[in-house]
């Protein structure tokens, strides 16, 4: 299993990192939007996987039992991946605004910051 | 009775509590003004409250819900985090005055206050916390404020430049997230001072070596320190300029105060290799900034590349880290964040005469304004580094750090860098300030007195702290200083976060 989560995060951020060199700006999101997966996956994975026994205590009993899930780094992966959505949807809506503005979805056209006057 | 451990919340519970109240007053545009002005002043009141009781008594932590330490999240305040959370209510503040007079009603309507509230919450959230992840949380708010500060204009470069940094910051995110997530795996904690215990004791010291990289390339993408600092020069321009300034000020020097924690309390093995990196980046990011500088003509252009390039001394007195280089580098990010800031008003301030930022555009402003020279020339030469002002005592303690290790290169390089600064000064000294007006029928002396007054207060009240930092050198060496000294010595952190638990 962890060789499976393994490969997927590897592949993961392999897509991203391709997406965001291209030259598309949808490709930018799909590729921000892969490396947040893969971030989020990489936690869980070296958080240890523990199958079948869920992080909760059980009734009656003051402490958990000897073997539960990691719950801290599902708390991580909670947080992040609610910050994740609200990031990535500013994100879509500014390059569509910036996709309106250009008129143009190729990223070698916005260079007007970068011109020297 | 309010216990001083309970104060450092303030600091960000007053920004959040002001913009939610700003938010229920969008359409009162003056009412805004009146809030934001008071919270500002109340943050100014509770970060001089800190610092005082921070440097009579020491580093003071919070377990935040009463969950003790390291299990919930601390907040914890050392002598930096309390200079840091003060310089950032005295860039708020000033902010917030010249604000009145740049902003239009536009940007206010579309939450300029409230966003600006929120940004100084992470600001000092990411200051204060003792909780790596946390950390990252206040990332977060930081930056998704000003993403929105930066594209709000809806221009078309504000747009690309927000792309831009949009994406490169997101992409520090993820790096920062994920070395989060292994730093957990190996060390099991979360909480700085905890992770300050365990981390040295690691077996695998070849694997906290890399996540340190990682950290390295999150906390060094936001720092902009080279080669990872382009999508600082291609946003920075272009937003209004208050908003420009306060960035300038703060968003670079929250990554690299990041760096100054980490690198002094939980990664502290390994120090050839980090000293090496740190040292080498350093000293890129001081010369490619300054060089990049020497290219433009652009008035807040060249403003953008002088961050990079003095964000380069900070990171060198971090990789010398000897007590007198670490010293000089807080003093350097004091003195910096109060000179760059004021630079980019005075920037402003010239826009509002003359209507363009473009040094070809310019000219004769010392005939018409000569009393803004005078208080452009302040900050100007103090980031160039000339005796008596603040940037000479900063430079001269790096580069005499430099001396004392022996690394001459190092200090050589400060001096060159120190040299180019100068020069970039000078033309626009000479642009803006000397040479005659290209265009004789621009030159307007008139900007209304009431939104002159806002304009001139920010500029004159930054450019008497850097004379009053470069001529009481004495004093707020000190207090750099200690602040080193508490860096240095990890052990009081620690037992101020922890207790005596071990």
């Amino acid at each position: 299993m962890i060789l499976l989560l393994a490969l997927m995060i590897g592949i993961l951020y392999t897509a991203g990192f391709y997406m965001i060199l291209r030259r598309s700006i949808v490709k930018i999101i799909f590729g921000l939007i892969f490396l947040g997966h893969a971030a989020n996956l990489l936690i869980f994975t070296v958080g240890k996987l523990t199958r079948n026994s869920p992080a909760f205590i059980a009734e009656g009993s003051e402490t958990a039992a000897a073997t539960i899930a990691e719950p801290v780094s599902q708390a991580l992966i909670l947080t992040a991946i609610v910050i994740g959505f609200g990031v990535q949807a500013f994100a879509i809506v500014l390059l569509k605004k910036a996709y309106i503005e250009v008129g143009d979805d190729d990223i070698n056209k916005l260079q007007s910051t970068d011109k020297l006057d | 009775m309010i216990s001083l451990n309970n104060i450092l919340v303030l600091p960000i519970l007053l920004p959040m509590a002001s913009a939610l109240v700003l938010l229920a007053f969008r359409k009162n545009n003056k009412a805004q003004k009146v809030i934001h002005l008071i919270a500002s002043i109340l943050s100014l009141i509770t970060a001089i409250i800190i610092f005082v009781s921070i440097r009579e008594f020491g580093t003071v932590s919070l377990n935040s819900g009463s969950w003790q330490a390291p299990f919930g999240i601390s907040i914890v305040a050392d002598l930096l985090s309390a200079i840091m959370v003060l310089i950032s209510a005295v860039i708020g503040l000033s902010t917030s005055l010249y604000s009145f007079a740049v902003i239009d009603n536009r940007h206010v309507k579309y939450f300029y206050y409230p966003l600006i509230q929120f940004l100084l919450m992470g600001v000092n959230g990411a200051f204060l916390t003792g909780d790596i992840f946390n950390m990252y949380v206040w990332y977060e708010v930081m930056l998704i404020s000003s993403f929105v500060l930066l594209a709000m204009g809806g221009k078309q470069e504000q747009l690309e430049g927000a792309i831009k940094y949009v994406t490169l910051n997101l992409i520090s995110s993820s790096f920062f997230l994920a070395a989060v997530g292994l730093l957990y795996g190996l060390a099991g904690t979360l909480n700085m001072a905890h992770l300050a215990i365990k981390v040295p004791l690691l077996d695998n010291q070849n694997l906290v070596q890399l996540v340190s990289g990682l950290f390295f390339v999150a906390f060094g993408i936001k720092s902009a320190v080279f080669p990872l600092f382009f999508w600082l020069p291609a946003s920075y321009h272009t937003p209004p300029v208050a908003i420009s300034a306060i960035f300038a000020g703060l968003l670079t020097k929250v990554g690299v105060y990041s760096l100054y924690r980490t690198f002094t309390l939980i990664f502290v093995t390994n120090e050839e290799f980090t000293g090496t990196l740190l040292l080498i980046v350093g000293l890129g990011t001081m010369l490619t900034g300054v060089l990049g500088a020497a290219a433009q003509f652009d008035f807040r252009r060249i403003l953008s590349f002088h961050i990079i390039s003095q964000i380069g001394y900070m990171i060198v007195g971090l990789a010398l880290k000897s007590p007198l280089a670490i010293a000089g580098g807080i003093f350097y990010i004091i003195h910096h964040i109060i000179v760059k800031t004021n630079l980019f008003y005075v920037s402003g301030v010239v826009n509002e005469y003359s209507g363009s930022y473009k040094l070809k555009e310019l000219g004769g402003r010392f005939k018409v304004t000569p009393f803004l020279g005078f208080l452009f020339l302040i900050p100007a030469m103090s980031l160039a580094g000339i005796p008596p002002l603040s940037g000479f005592w900063a430079k001269f303690a790096v580069v005499k750090a430099g001396f004392d290790l022996q690394d001459y290169i190092t200090a050589g390089m400060a001096l060159f860098v120190g040299l180019l600064t100068l020069y970039s000064m000078i033309k626009i000294w000479n642009e803006v300030f000397w040479k005659p007006d290209p265009n004789e029928k621009n030159v307007s002396n008139i900007i209304d007195s009431k939104k002159k007054i806002y304009l001139y207060i920010p500029v004159v009240s930054l450019a008497a702290i850097t004379l009053y930092i470069g001529l009481n050198a004495e004093s707020v060496w000190e207090i750099a200083q200690e602040a080193a000294n508490s860096l240095i010595d990890r052990e009081s952190y620690i037992k101020a976060v922890l207790g005596d638990m071990k």
